[in-house]
């Protein structure tokens, strides 16, 4: 029964991707709603972005600073962590993980509440592909607009973790700089983007579905909002899992 | 003109619609009614598209809505308005936005084309000068004719309308009724409307299908409702006592006349 309900969902999930995927009616309608989503996407999470980002750079730096201790480590080992972890794992899994709960979620009660209110039926007599108009501008504004804010995280953990052992006095200056400046591989800047571009993909493209499928009333409405944050924190992380196998 | 034929829908086992043939002519206004569950939005749903049919046809004057592609059928549904039962207006954009929407997507207006023709959407529903206020600021009856108005910016050929009195005081269904008989008129535009306002019936039904369990069980206009002796008509339409004195009465006038 629950392979059932998977299969059907992914399905009806790759139809509607399908659907989405068509050449506009119009592109300055698309491109005015591409537009107003990069700024419900961008604009609207950087602060949140910023939030959670100096304190995971501050704790990561805290922590491994706790694990070195008196070991034979040097502590320049510091900075050159905090900045291997922000930009192959924190930044872009963490971040999107948020998004999905921020933006995935309003997505998804967008569009459902879309569907409830007949808007998305309204469209659908207009001679407008809801699927397309809906759906792509959201995606494309996402992939746009989310690897920027995973560079932004990134940029702002790596702030922290100097924050957080350099003004106390943990490690100098000198030293949290040498460590960002060791062993730099520029694939795993490389892997960031990729992973932000994809989680960005699964996290919107999910919740979509999620809204565009709602039916019923508010009880529905909720569920298929919680069901877009579920679904694509567990997407996300099975990706994030396969991006890792894939590219190192 | 829009035809049906042997249309059925079934949700799982339920089968909604049972077999409706049936025409809906063009520049008058087509009724359906029934009660409760009859399977009225079911239809119009099919008839716009909405919904697929278990089997059957929907003819477009000769265009089969269901055997051609989906880009086929948008470009027929550009030449179709609807108007919602709960309006379907956008709640985030102006009363002037929502008219000028269909126009910002398909067509190739100028910005000054484009308000003249909401102007003129407005006046055509007597709403002149409400263009900037939003859909919750205006009421109710008022939202109904910024639907129509939307429905009929792009000069449809046909225009379906679902409860459109629904939630109106009388007096404002009469006047929303009018509105709707005279643009289908004067546009002569092939009207479906889905309702069961007896005043809507007996005003503008020229063209009145009753459906009972999903069966067309009359067809007729609002002349016939009155002369015919059809039982499941009688007991649908003149459902009240009150109802069935006033029959009996203007029957009697009639009658007197001739």
């Amino acid at each position: 029964m629950v392979i059932d309900k998977f299969f059907f969902n992914l399905g009806s999930y790759v139809n509607l991707l399908r659907s989405s995927l068509t050449r506009p009616e119009k592109f300055s309608m698309y491109y005015k709603e591409t537009v107003r989503q990069m700024d419900a996407i961008g604009v609207g999470s950087v602060f949140i972005v910023l939030l959670i980002s100096i304190f995971i750079g501050m704790v990561t730096a805290v922590q491994f600073a706790d694990q070195l201790g008196d070991s034979f480590v040097p502590s320049y080992y510091i900075g050159y962590i905090v900045r291997d972890i922000t930009i192959i794992e924190m930044a872009p899994t963490i971040t999107c993980l948020v998004l999905a709960g921020k933006v995935g979620s309003n997505m998804a009660a967008e569009i459902g509440g879309m569907r409830q209110k007949e808007h998305i039926d309204a469209m659908e007599i207009m001679g407008v592909n809801t699927a397309a108009y809906l759906i792509l501008p959201k995606i494309i504004a996402a992939v746009v607009v989310i690897p920027m804010l995973v560079a932004i995280s990134a940029f702002v953990s790596i702030i922290g973790g100097y924050l957080s052992t350099v003004i106390p006095g943990t490690i100098s200056h000198t030293e949290y700089v040498l460590g960002l400046r060791t062993f730099f591989v520029p694939r795993y800047v490389f892997m960031m983007f990729v992973k932000a571009a994809v989680f960005a993909f699964l996290l919107t493209s999910i919740s979509c579905y999620m809204g565009y499928n709602a039916k019923g009333g508010s009880i529905e409405l909720g569920e298929a909002s919680t069901n877009a944050v579920v679904m694509s924190d567990v997407f996300i992380l099975v990706f994030d899992f396969l991006i890792a196998l894939i590219l190192t | 003109m829009i035809r049906t034929v042997d249309l059925f829908k079934s949700f799982g086992e339920n089968e909604v619609l049972k077999g409706i043939t049936t025409e809906f002519y063009a520049g008058k206004p087509n009724l359906i009614i029934g009660s409760s569950g009859a399977g009225k939005t079911v239809l119009l749903k099919l008839l716009v598209g909405l919904f697929k049919p278990t089997s059957g046809q929907v003819f477009y004057d000769d265009t089969d809505l269901f055997a051609i592609g989906d880009e086929a059928l948008r470009e027929v549904r550009m030449k179709v308005g609807m108007l919602f039962q709960g309006n379907a207006l956008f709640d985030s954009m102006t009363v002037g936005e929502n008219i000028r929407f269909p126009m910002d997507m398909f067509t190739k207006k100028s910005t000054a084309e484009k308000n003249k023709r909401v102007d003129e959407c407005l006046e055509m529903v007597n709403m002149e000068g409400i263009n900037d206020r939003f859909p919750s600021e205006v009421s109710g009856g008022m939202q109904k004719r910024v639907g129509i108005a939307r429905a009929m910016v792009l000069k449809p050929k046909y225009l379906f309308c679902d409860e459109p009195n629904s939630g109106l005081d009388p007096k404002t269904s009469i006047l929303i009724d009018e509105l709707i008989y005279d643009l289908t008129h004067e546009n002569k535009i092939t009207t479906v409307i889905n309702t069961h306002d007896m005043n809507s019936v007996m005003g503008i039904g020229e063209n009145i299908v009753l459906l009972k369990d999903g069966h067309l069980v009359w067809q007729g206009n609002k002349h016939e409702v009155l002369e015919s002796d059809k039982e499941v008509l009688q007991d649908f339409i003149f459902a009240s006592p009150f109802l069935r004195r006033l029959r009996e009465d203007a029957l009697k006038q009639r009658h007197a006349n001739d």
